[in-house]
């Protein structure tokens, strides 16, 4: 059976589905009990589920990540929501220093199986710390597994695979998406969901290859579809899983367009396109037309309202970038 | 000392700004959201009416009030949170960080409880340069369930700085009642004891109140006496954020502080001391006046140009080498 749902909704489902599954999992966040969420992700769930499993904390991030560690070294699945992406940095300590290392530590006999929700990307007119991308300060450590999800369908299966993880996740949600609606197939299974580490085709192409996820997945295949019109066909990878990277479906279609288009909405300077561009470089040299461009944010504090327009990437910057790889 | 008939006014026209905020959200002419400070209006005028020009204050995102209060004016706000040229920030800040440096109002900060520990460091440089200046941290109840809210506590204790931490008690963080969060009855003055700091919970509406313990406070402060901390219970008029309709509080609960408004308690005084009603009204209608000027100035203003987004990364203005 499948079902049309947002993007929010999907996660909301998702997550029901994992407290259902397995009395383990807890969710813990501000608000997110008897408000259900700033952006009601988590609604309904602390009136179905109690809130001894849906847990209103107060303002502390770093003490609900510490938490969350400590939970989860004794057995428990720990889901944090983090309200917006800026609030993450009050945790920051807790989630580089012990929630990425403390398997390695204990040789692996302490696993934290902790979920981190993030909600991240900007477009909703918001300012920083409501509108930022900070994924790249995640995927650079070692030890954290970083995945974004971009439609509905996705969500709904990668949140709940990112909490039968043994690895701590962080888990992008493209909060500009979350109105966003997609089939969501609700028969499959944990183990024959689309695997939660791997890299998707989602508009196959000949001509370029262009890379997104998160809120920018729509914008390339917006970017495909204008581009289809005067007769370019690109074809459209979402990555999804940031770390591990899953490049080989990259790679593959790169060899065959020889043109390769990064798209992310966080600043270009070190950010995830930085790292995809050194690698499909060196796997793909021989097959390269032009350089791998990235179209970005700029290096630039993230702009509040009506400036967000000239930072965010948009269907013509691709365009733009699509056109530079054939001017090479 | 400021007669209290001009306090009226300056909370008139932070209230009368708020609500044009609010109006001009729904007429789409600002993208984003906003917290507004409808009700907290006493805390600002009061304090800073304690306040020296050269004391240090910091606040919240829910601080339109306290620029106000420290002299930014409505039409400068206004056009900030309409993204416009003449933005008090040039519309890099919107509305979570009016600054106003020159005032010495150090900003406006979202990241709950990052600017306490700045006020801190703010009142120690007064120290450090052997002058009598205060700074003042403004800051919600939700903040005090942050770390930084107990290190700068513990950090002004300890070296005996000239910062006095005032806390809106509004009730609620967020969606969340404060008490259902906090060990404690008054979240900020309850901690105080632990870190050896004196502390007094007051009425946040009345304008006499705040203002006359922010005195007292700021002059033990300049005497080398340390730190406070002050509490000051009010309440928001509007739900947390411009899409919050505050559907979770009681409607008693509501309607008991409406009933307390700060405009209320200080009009009801000024009628006791024998202000004539004309008077007040003349001062409403002066506020009506300034905030409509401001909003129709605030709505002309050129947008600005973004190509601003692209200046100011570095000392030398520009964010040239990295864009
Ligand atoms: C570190 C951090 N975490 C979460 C948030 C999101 N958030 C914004 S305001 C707020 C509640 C703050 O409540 P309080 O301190 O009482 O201030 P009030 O809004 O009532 O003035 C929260 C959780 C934030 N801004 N910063
Ligand atoms: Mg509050």
């Amino acid at each position: 059976m499948t079902e049309t749902m947002s993007l929010g909704k999907a996660i909301n489902a998702g997550l029901r589905k994992a407290l259902d599954r397995d009395p383990k999992v807890i969710l813990m966040g501000e608000d997110i009990g008897k408000l259900g969420g700033v952006f009601r992700i988590t609604d309904g769930l602390q009136k179905d589920f109690g809130e001894d499993r849906v847990i209103d904390t107060p303002l502390a991030e770093s003490g609900i990540v510490g938490t969350a560690v400590g939970l989860a070294m004794r057995g428990y699945r720990p889901v944090c929501e983090i309200q917006f992406d800026g609030f993450v940095y009050p945790a920051y300590d807790q989630i580089v220093s012990q929630v990425a290392k403390i398997h390695f530590r204990s040789q692996g006999r302490v696993r934290l199986p902790i979920v981190i929700r993030i909600p991240f990307g900007g477009g909703i007119g918001a300012v920083e710390h409501h509108s930022e991308s900070p994924e790249a300060y995640f995927a650079h450590t070692a030890g954290l597994k970083v995945v974004a999800c971009a439609t509905a369908g996705d969500a709904y299966w990668m949140i709940q695979q990112a909490i039968a993880s043994d690895d701590p996740v962080i888990f992008f949600e493209p909060k500009r998406r979350y109105w966003d609606k997609g089939e969501v197939d609700l028969d499959s299974s944990l183990s024959e969901a689309y695997p939660l580490h791997a890299s998707r085709v989602v508009r196959p192409g000949t001509d370029a290859t262009v890379l997104a996820y998160g809120p920018m997945v729509r914008t390339a295949l917006d970017a495909a579809a204008a581009a289809a019109e005067e007769g370019r066909s690109l074809e459209v990878i979402d990555l999804r899983s940031l770390s591990p990277l899953d490049l080989d479906p990259v790679y593959g279609s790169v060899r065959r367009t020889g043109r390769c288009v990064v798209v992310h909405e966080a600043p270009g300077n070190l950010g995830l396109g930085a790292e995809i561009a050194a690698r499909v470089t060196e796997e793909c040299f021989y097959s390269l037309e032009a350089p791998v461009l990235r179209v970005a944010g700029f290096d630039t504090p993230y702009p509040p309202a009506r400036l967000e327009e000239a930072y965010l990437p948009d269907l013509d910057r691709v365009l733009d970038a699509v056109d530079r790889t054939f001017g090479w | 000392m400021t007669d209290l008939i001009d306090l009226y006014e300056r909370m008139a026209i932070i209230r009368r700004t708020e609500k044009a905020a609010q109006d001009l959200f729904l007429a789409g002419l600002i993208k984003g959201t906003t917290h507004l400070a409808a009700g907290h209006e006493a805390v600002a005028v009061g304090a800073n009416d304690a306040l020296r020009a050269d004391d240090y204050v910091f606040a919240t995102y829910r601080g339109h009030h306290h620029a106000i209060a420290r002299g930014a004016t409505p039409e400068e706000c206004l056009a900030e949170l309409m993204s416009k040229a003449t933005g008090i920030c040039k519309a890099k800040g919107g509305s979570m960080h009016l600054t106003k440096a020159d005032a010495n109002m150090l900003g406006s900060y979202a990241i709950v409880g990052s600017h306490l520990p700045m006020a801190v460091g703010a009142a120690w440089s007064a120290t450090l340069r052997g002058t009598d200046q205060v700074a003042v941290a403004f800051f919600g109840d939700g903040a005090t369930n942050i770390g930084a809210f107990h290190e700068a506590l513990n950090l002004a204790a300890v070296w005996r700085l000239p910062v006095l931490f005032v806390c809106e008690n509004n009730l609620y963080m967020e969606y969340t009642p404060i008490g259902s969060v906090t060990a404690v009855a008054n979240p900020a003055a309850d901690r105080a004891p632990a870190y050896g700091l004196p502390a007094e919970v007051i009425d946040g509406n009345d304008v006499l109140v705040v203002r006359d313990a922010v005195a007292r406070a700021a002059q033990r402060a300049r005497d080398g006496g340390g730190p406070t901390v002050l509490e000051a219970r009010t309440y928001r008029h509007y739900g947390h954020s411009r899409t919050d309709p505050a559907k979770y509080r009681p409607e008693d609960e509501v309607r008991q502080w409406l009933e307390r408004d700060p405009l209320t308690l200080a009009r009801a005084k000024l009628l006791e001391q024998g202000v004539p009603e004309e008077e007040i009204a003349e001062r409403d209608a002066h506020a009506e006046r300034v905030v409509a000027a401001a909003v129709d100035a605030a709505k002309s203003a050129p947008d600005a140009d973004p190509r601003e987004a692209f200046t100011d990364v570095w000392a030398d203005g520009s964010a040239t080498w990295r864009t």
